[in-house]
């Protein structure tokens, strides 16, 4: 087994909305092969993501090679997913994938700066497959909780900073710190995405359950 | 405590029911050994322990093991901790050092663990599938992961009776995220006992042989905290894809590349989720039970969590 096996990176759990403002990616030490992270706004970060939506796009932007850009929806944004050469088995997917569809991607976080300054995340698969709306609602709830708990984590952060004199428990969150450094958007934004996301499937549960 | 006291502390309560000695003249003999005459601590603590049989007239197997306790593997947390355990050994492992005579994995009925057995240490060797009554083994922790030593001091006697080897069984729910290489259609090496996975027709320990054929996945499932590795062997493979063994092989040899098999496995798996259990041997869990999770999960409790925040 390799090193690189033993410690693996966890997928981490991710709206849309909180994923493209997670502009800002780091590594934890100067060594050339060590991981890149994208730091998340609600304080964790992610050399990997999980997430499951719909595709509603496909598009072959190559120019003088196949480069595909897939358009996948959750109920809080847009993931913008690109594969090439080096992602021949999810560039396939894509090529051959009919939107709409639901798809569930393993992929790691990458960012571009674009032509007006703007930084652009986007994801890099490292394998897409099709499945089903069972899986996309399991999704969601999973990404509504791990977000939760990002926020409270957060959120204790927070108060001991409020009062330091305080004798506080709350363990220290080194990416929170980061996180209220880098980034301008308070976290409880990202709380209404959970339950805007939250009742979007209540919904469809309520419809689907409503007399014909 | 120092290392030494504690040492002297263990075998002065070997002792104290049956001649008067103090714990100050045990760490004396032992710093004399260990100190001046540079003698390791397991040799310093045989011949000290040694030397207070003879001089009660006792035996080894008389005195009580004071300092060890009976003790069941699942109450294994803690490190330098000296115990006695009655277990029956699963599997020996080849020895990465000279330095380490046996290695290998210990079962009871309450779970597994390492054992590791010193090569200075001079003790019978144990058998794969013997079951041993082991006293004076000694408890020893790296990276969260325990396991336990025996050493000079260690009573090793076999004993003639089955036991039955429980699991430290593992559940975990997630998705599965990747299948990693060597999974699908592998083949073994046919020797007996070795059953290692052959790389290009070679074994590591045979050299070139007729492999048998075999299904296997190594995948990962990851709920978004913590990415496990899970090992299917071939009856979970067929259950899990709902494809046997012989409609593997027909597959491979259809396509005249066994590749075909995991590529076709990695596309029904991978993106779902699963609930799994089954008994963890160190990093790995053995998928015993597998449920494909694809029934609708509960929003509503979140959701209240949510909007109260
Ligand atoms: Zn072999």
């Amino acid at each position: 087994m390799s090193q690189s096996e033993l410690t693996r990176e966890v997928a981490r759990r991710v709206f849309a909305s909180e994923f493209n403002d997670s502009t800002y990616t780091f590594k934890e030490s100067d060594d050339e092969r060590a991981p890149n992270y994208a730091l998340l706004p609600t304080g964790d970060r992610a050399n990997r993501v999980f997430i499951v939506g719909t595709l509603t796009e496909t598009e072959d932007v190559g120019e003088d090679s196949e480069y595909w850009r897939g358009r996948v929806v959750d109920p809080t944004g847009t993931f913008f997913v690109y594969a090439g050469q080096y992602q021949p088995e999810a560039a396939a997917v894509l090529r051959d994938t009919e939107p709409p569809a639901y798809v569930a991607i393993v992929g790691k976080p990458r960012t571009y700066e674009t032509e007006d300054g703007s930084v652009n995340v986007s994801v890099r698969p490292e394998s897409i497959a099709v499945v089903d709306d069972a899986t996309r609602d399991r999704w969601v709830v999973e990404t509504a909780e791990r977000t939760i708990d990002r926020i409270e984590a957060f959120e204790e952060w927070e108060a001991e900073q409020e009062a330091p004199e305080s004798a506080s428990t709350a363990p220290t969150n080194e990416y929170a710190q980061m996180a209220r450094k880098r980034y301008d958007s308070p976290v409880i934004n990202y709380r209404n995405d959970v339950i805007q996301a939250l009742e979007q499937l209540e919904d469809v549960e309520s419809d689907a359950e409503a007399p014909a | 405590m120092s290392d030494v006291r504690q040492h002297a502390d263990d075998i002065h309560d070997q002792f104290s029911d049956h001649i008067d000695v103090s714990v100050e003249d045990v760490e004396e003999r032992l710093t004399t050994l260990v100190d001046e005459y540079k003698v390791p601590m397991d040799e310093a603590r045989r011949s000290v322990t040694n030397h207070y049989l003879e001089e009660a007239d006792l035996e080894r197997e008389d005195i009580s093991r004071g300092g060890s306790e009976a003790a069941n593997v699942e109450d294994v947390d803690e490190p330098e901790q000296w115990i006695d355990l009655t277990a029956k050994v699963i599997e020996l492992w080849d020895p990465r050092s000279d330095s380490v005579a046996q290695v290998g994995l210990l079962g009871d009925p309450t779970g597994t663990i390492k054992f590791t057995k010193w090569a200075k240490s001079d003790l019978p060797t144990l058998e794969e599938g013997g079951v041993y009554e082991l006293r004076n083994v000694v408890t020893d922790e790296y990276q969260g992961r325990y396991s336990v030593k025996l050493n000079s001091t260690t009573v090793i006697e076999e004993l003639d009776e089955e036991l039955e080897v429980g699991d430290d069984t593992s559940e975990i729910e997630g998705a599965l995220v990747d299948m990693q290489s060597g999974s699908g259609l592998i083949k073994r090496c046919p020797k007996e006992d070795c059953t290692r996975v052959l790389q290009n027709g070679r074994c590591n320990e045979h050299g070139d042989v007729e492999g048998e054929f075999d299904l296997r996945i190594k995948a990962v499932v990851d709920d978004g905290i913590d990415a496990h590795e899970v090992i299917f062997d071939k009856e979970a493979t067929e259950d899990l894809t709902g494809l046997s063994l012989e409609e593997a092989k027909e597959m491979a040899m259809d396509a005249l590349d066994t590749t075909i098999v995991a590529d076709e496995i990695m596309d029904d798996i991978v993106g779902t989720y699963y609930r799994i259990e089954g008994p963890t041997f160190g990093r790995y869990v053995l998928a015993d039970d597998v449920e494909e999770l694809d029934g609708p999960a509960d929003a509503e409790q979140l959701l209240i969590k949510a909007r109260s925040m």
